[in-house]
């Protein structure tokens, strides 16, 4: 990269944390949180915005990291995989899908599984066919996509429950 | 991939001014496109980037017989709003048929009626022969491989497709775009908004660079009007159109009153079907007159040997909507 680039100052709140940082305009937000932050818990598949294994949640709400700047996120609340558990426990969705075998390669599952922790908020999780529909943006390569299923189904049914 | 200065917008005012004082500067907002195209394909290299994200252009509003939505309102956002939900079914149809929730969150209104086609030699700079990335360099989507590309509009100049499921909807309600520039507002309704590729398929549409999209204004449907969305596609979800049709009718004693008729992944440009509108109008509402507008909808229709059967995927894929939403049986 070229030192002629004018940096952009962007704390960053991550999980709870607040980061100061000096940053290449052209650095994503994927980028900041592996690269810079050494969160690498997000993955990048694609890093086209087509694939879902970057999604992170952004003020609550989930975003494919790849296709957003760091320095867009001034100010904004960005939840990873890394923070999800709580008090050392995991989330309720990272032990169903671990009771469901609901990966293989495990590439795309904290994607998957921030994906469906937006699911349950937005209230789409009603039956497998919204449950498939609402998740699309979320490939699986190794196509677990029967037990992903099942575990959001039983976290939105409450027996996932801590 | 080039450089660019990162600037974040105080408010319109300056971001329109910025942006129209530099011949290389451009918005960014949602970034679905944008950064697409800038960070990974590499085929758009503004020097400038003026983030509009925070600037107060989000909400919708009901005002008399239409809304006015904000420019940076998000895909999801716009679903979710109760009076599109109530009296826009075609409209919150064709928001959630598009892209993945993640993708929603994040793309703008103002922003989907800007996105940029998806045909894979416009977002491929290797390839040379592109009219929209180069005027006068040709067309390889014409002589090569095509499918996702576009039969109404569509010339040996450029087949590129307008991929927005939103703006089908849209165009066919008579949506009007509000937009600021240096000298003042305008308003241009979005069935002059767009421009087919004829000569130029660089010039997409009507505006001037640095004019600002604000709000776009959605007139509500009569009361009892029937209308829906139908895409059809290659996998059941995340998908772009292969054919799409947002269809609205008004039905009194087995005639068709008003008719709105927009198609989806067959034109250059959101397609508004006018000859389909006044097939329809007057008629009975049943299955012949469907099959009548359906004809006179793909009249036109240019293809090359990969696009040829979207001729008839659109005009089923229209008759399928008009059926779903008459309750005339097939």
């Amino acid at each position: 990269m070229s030192a002629t680039v004018p940096e952009v100052a962007v704390t960053l709140r991550v999980n709870g944390v607040d980061h100061e940082l000096r940053l290449d305009p052209r650095v994503t937000l994927l980028d900041a949180l592996r690269d810079v932050l050494g969160l690498t818990g997000t993955k990048k598949g694609c890093d086209q915005g087509a694939c879902g294994a970057c999604t992170v949640l952004l003020d609550g709400r989930r975003v494919v990291s790849c296709l957003v700047l760091a320095a867009q996120c001034e100010g904004r609340q960005v939840t990873t995989i890394e923070g999800l558990s709580q008090n050392g426990e995991l989330h309720p969705l990272q032990r169903a899908f671990i009771r469901h075998d609901a990966f293989q390669c495990g590439y795309c599952t904290s994607g998957q599984i921030l994906s469906a922790v937006s699911l349950l908020r937005e209230g789409r999780a009603g039956s497998d066919e919204e449950i498939r529909e609402f998740m699309s943006g979320n490939l699986c390569r190794c196509g677990a996509y029967p037990n992903i299923v099942a575990a959001i189904r039983e976290v939105a049914e409450g027996g996932g429950s801590r | 991939m080039s450089v660019f200065e990162y600037v974040r917008a105080a408010d319109v005012g300056d971001a329109v001014a910025a942006v129209s004082a530099d011949p290389a500067a451009a918005y960014l907002a949602g970034g679905t496109t944008q950064l697409d195209l800038m960070l990974k394909d590499g085929v758009v290299s503004p020097d400038r980037l003026v983030d509009i994200t925070r600037l107060p252009l989000r909400g919708v509003t009901r005002d008399n017989g239409a809304i006015r939505v904000g420019a940076l309102t998000t895909m999801e956002e716009l679903a979710a709003d109760p009076t599109v939900v109530e009296h826009l079914p075609l409209v919150r149809e064709a928001l959630l048929a598009g892209a993945s929730t993640q993708l929603r969150n994040m793309a703008t209104i103002g922003g989907n009626l800007l996105q940029r086609t998806r045909c894979r030699y416009f977002r491929d700079p290797t390839v040379a022969a592109c009219n929209k990335r180069r005027r006068g360099s040709g067309c390889a989507a014409v002589t090569g491989a095509a499918r996702m590309h576009a039969i109404l509009g569509a010339s040996e100049q450029c087949i590129a497709l307008h991929a927005s499921d939103l703006c089908v909807a849209l165009v066919a309600l008579d949506a009007i775009v509000h937009t600021r520039r240096t000298d003042g507002a305008r308003s241009i309704p979005l069935t002059d908004f767009y421009r087919v590729p004829g000569d130029t398929p660089d010039i997409e549409n009507v505006l001037e660079h640095g004019e600002l999209i604000t709000a776009v204004e959605v007139p509500l449907l009569p009361q009892h009007a029937r209308s829906g969305y139908l895409k059809v596609r290659d996998r059941a979800s995340y998908e772009f159109a292969l054919a799409s049709a947002a269809v609205a009718l008004t039905i009194e004693d087995g005639a068709i009153g008003e008719s709105r008729v927009g198609l989806g992944g067959v034109g250059t440009i959101p397609w508004r079907a006018r000859g389909a509108e006044e097939v329809l109008r007057g008629a009975p509402a049943q299955l012949a007159t469907f099959r009548a507008a359906a004809e006179a909808a793909l009249e036109g229709a240019w293809t090359v040997p990969g696009t040829a059967f979207k001729v008839e995927l659109g005009k089923r894929t229209l008759v399928r909507a008009l059926e779903t939403i008459s309750g005339v049986e097939p």
